[in-house]
């Protein structure tokens, strides 16, 4: 019996020969190794913001304020004399929640619908896709914007309204992938060897699925962080004083004329270094887990 | 000998842009226990449909216009999606043309074959795959453990087509359809195929509906064989008196087009070609390329005649039995 359960841990623990593979492939790629390395540095400073922060983010300081970077503070002060270093630091964890928790929720309503619609097909897909397009009508950022506004300005609406306006993207490329899939002899093999619906949906099309869906969320985790802090520079986002980027930067904005333009260009730097090691590392994987373009 | 699948007046319609298809035209045959029976008939003449009625497995666009099948005494139309289900997989089990695209590309082998027992009857995973793996072994492959550790990439066709068919075999099913196993293999591996389906079929009594249209194949693999032209089974019997001493013109026909070794003379083909099944012939289907045609064949529908257990549908018989 025990033994059992070590076996099965071990298991769980050893990482499979399949993803060992991947992350070869990952290494060898120069531009798939920037991205990894920029993904994996931003989700470090995430997890160790207390440690890296020298100061408190939110610890206001009236007799330093708008000091430029100098040994101190590293990257200068703000308005109101916070470090901006540690408010940087602190923000990574603010955009990589937000990311996260959309890119979940979007694939959360996003996935089952396009199994269902593209699997069954006829009247459920046509009820399903005219709702989508429905979604799809408006340009995504126009859609957060409308849905940011409707629900108020926070934190948690951010992510509600990234979600709501994204979840679309899914439900399209799971649903193509599944009305290619079915048609599969795999599938009417699976069919012939008696097995239901819904295990065929998800043993059998959704590992289909995985890999473009892997590609997609990693690019969304870009455009997500792209688009929180945009919601956040026009204040239907996370409100001051969160150290998120978006608001940061539009926090900065005043003092670019008057030659203090630390305060918006380094949250600025972040946003770009965060949404192009996403970019990168969703690109190459999508050159790396595509079968036709491998050699 | 007891009947495993009875097939009584079965007429199939499939439902295209193009017009309504008349692919079975009421035919009956039994699938006997234990037996091998081949279906042959050229492409197009309704074999696979046949096939793959029995476990309720036509496309939506086809139509049973009559008849019923019976499995082990149960009319299988009558039963429930839930109840078919069940038969699929583990009374009834399907083995088809092409092993590497009948299996899930991103599913080891192992996985798949487990899954197939999971499905069906609840068992744990160690056991299943202890199961799984006896039955690898047992259709010939020597190295089980990785065979089950493999993507169906990584095998060859015929590892595949082993894999395939002990899928079929896991649950020890009452009747096997394989609609053409051997088609896309190399003629070696054709053979030991062959070879290991007549040995696992006689040590577990499981019936097999064999559908082929390689004549030579049947000869070799079959107990019984019925030939089926546009829709029709023309002619059933143990495979030597068809072989042998053929009834039906169609049948004739088709044995004397089969080139053999040291004949030089001209191959005999038959005249005419196979009908358009959106609009078949009345009455006898073969009666427009029938050598020996009568009033009759143009008019009324032959029936099936019996002498001994060999059994024809031509009008030329009509004085012999009844």
């Amino acid at each position: 019996m025990s033994s059992g359960i070590i076996e099965g841990l071990k298991e769980r623990l050893t990482i499979s020969e399949d993803t060992r593979i991947m992350f070869k492939r990952l290494l060898r790629n120069p531009t798939a190794a920037a991205g990894l390395f920029i993904v994996v540095m931003m989700a470090f400073i995430a997890i160790a913001a207390p440690l890296i922060a020298p100061y408190d983010p939110n610890k206001v300081d009236t007799k330093n304020r708008l000091q430029p970077p100098s040994r101190e503070h590293i990257f200068g002060t703000d308005q109101l004399g916070r470090d901006l270093f540690s408010r940087v630091i602190y923000g990574s964890r603010i955009s990589l929640t937000i990311a996260m928790l959309a890119v979940a929720i979007t694939a959360l309503i996003g996935v089952p619908i396009g199994l269902v619609s593209g699997y069954y097909g006829g009247k459920v897909d046509e009820v399903l896709m005219r709702i989508t397009d429905m979604f799809m009508a408006f340009p995504r950022l126009v859609l957060a914007l409308a849905f940011a506004a409707a629900l108020g300005p926070s934190l948690y609406n951010t992510i509600i309204a990234i979600s709501l306006a994204y979840w679309t993207i899914y439900a399209r490329l799971v649903r193509g992938i599944a009305l290619q899939t079915k048609n599969e002899a795999f599938i009417e093999a699976a069919i012939a060897a008696g097995a239901s619906t819904p295990r065929i949906i998800f043993k059998h099309v959704f590992p289909m699925v995985t890999a473009p869906l892997l590609v997609q969320a990693t690019l969304d985790f870009g455009a997500t962080i792209l688009l929180a802090a945009g919601l956040g520079f026009l204040g239907l986002g996370a409100q001051p004083p969160t150290p998120e980027w978006g608001v940061m930067v539009s926090e900065g904005r005043q003092f670019l004329v008057t030659g203090e333009w630390w305060i918006s260009f380094f949250p600025g730097l972040f946003i770009l270094l965060t949404a192009l090691g996403f970019n990168l590392l969703g690109d190459s994987l999508r050159d790396i887990t595509d079968v036709r373009a491998r050699r | 000998m007891p009947v495993v699948a009875r097939v009584e007046d079965l007429s199939v319609d499939y439902i295209t842009l193009r017009g309504v298809v008349r692919v079975l035209n009421g035919v009956s045959i039994d699938v006997r226990e234990g037996e091998i029976l081949a279906l042959v008939g050229e492409t197009g003449s309704g074999k696979t449909t046949l096939g793959l009625s029995i476990p309720r497995l036509l496309p939506p666009n086809a139509v049973v216009r009559s008849g019923k099948i019976l499995f082990d005494g149960v009319d299988v139309f009558k039963l429930s999606e839930d109840e078919v289900r069940e038969l699929r997989g583990s009374k009834i089990t399907v083995i088809f043309q092409e092993p590497r695209i009948s299996l899930n590309p991103v599913m080891r082998i192992g996985d798949q074959l487990a899954e197939v027992l999971e499905a069906h009857v609840g068992i744990d995973k160690k056991t299943a795959y202890g199961r799984v793996e006896d039955m690898l072994r047992k259709v010939g492959l020597y190295d089980p453990q990785r065979v089950m550790k493999s993507y169906p990439f990584e095998l060859s066709g015929g590892m595949a087509q082993r894999v395939m068919i002990a899928m079929a075999m896991l649950l020890s099913p009452r009747l096997i359809i394989a609609d053409e196993p051997t088609s896309a293999l190399d003629v070696t591996v054709q053979a030991q195929i062959i070879d290991l389906m007549k040995e696992l079929i006689s040590s577990y009594r499981t019936s097999v509906l064999y559908i082929t249209h390689d004549l030579a194949l049947v000869a070799e693999i079959a107990d019984r064989v019925a030939v089926m032209y546009a829709g029709d089974i023309v002619e059933v019997g143990d495979v030597y008196d068809v072989f042998y001493d053929p009834l039906h013109p169609y049948t004739q026909g088709l044995l004397e087009s089969i080139p053999k070794i040291g004949y030089r003379g001209k191959l005999r083909a038959m005249p005419g070609e196979v009908p358009s099944l959106l609009d078949p012939p009345p009455a006898c289907r073969f009666h427009p390329r029938c050598p020996f045609v009568m009033d009759e064949c143009r008019k009324v529908k032959p029936k099936a005649y019996k002498r001994g257990d060999h059994v024809v549908l031509c009008h030329l018989y009509r004085e012999e039995g009844k």
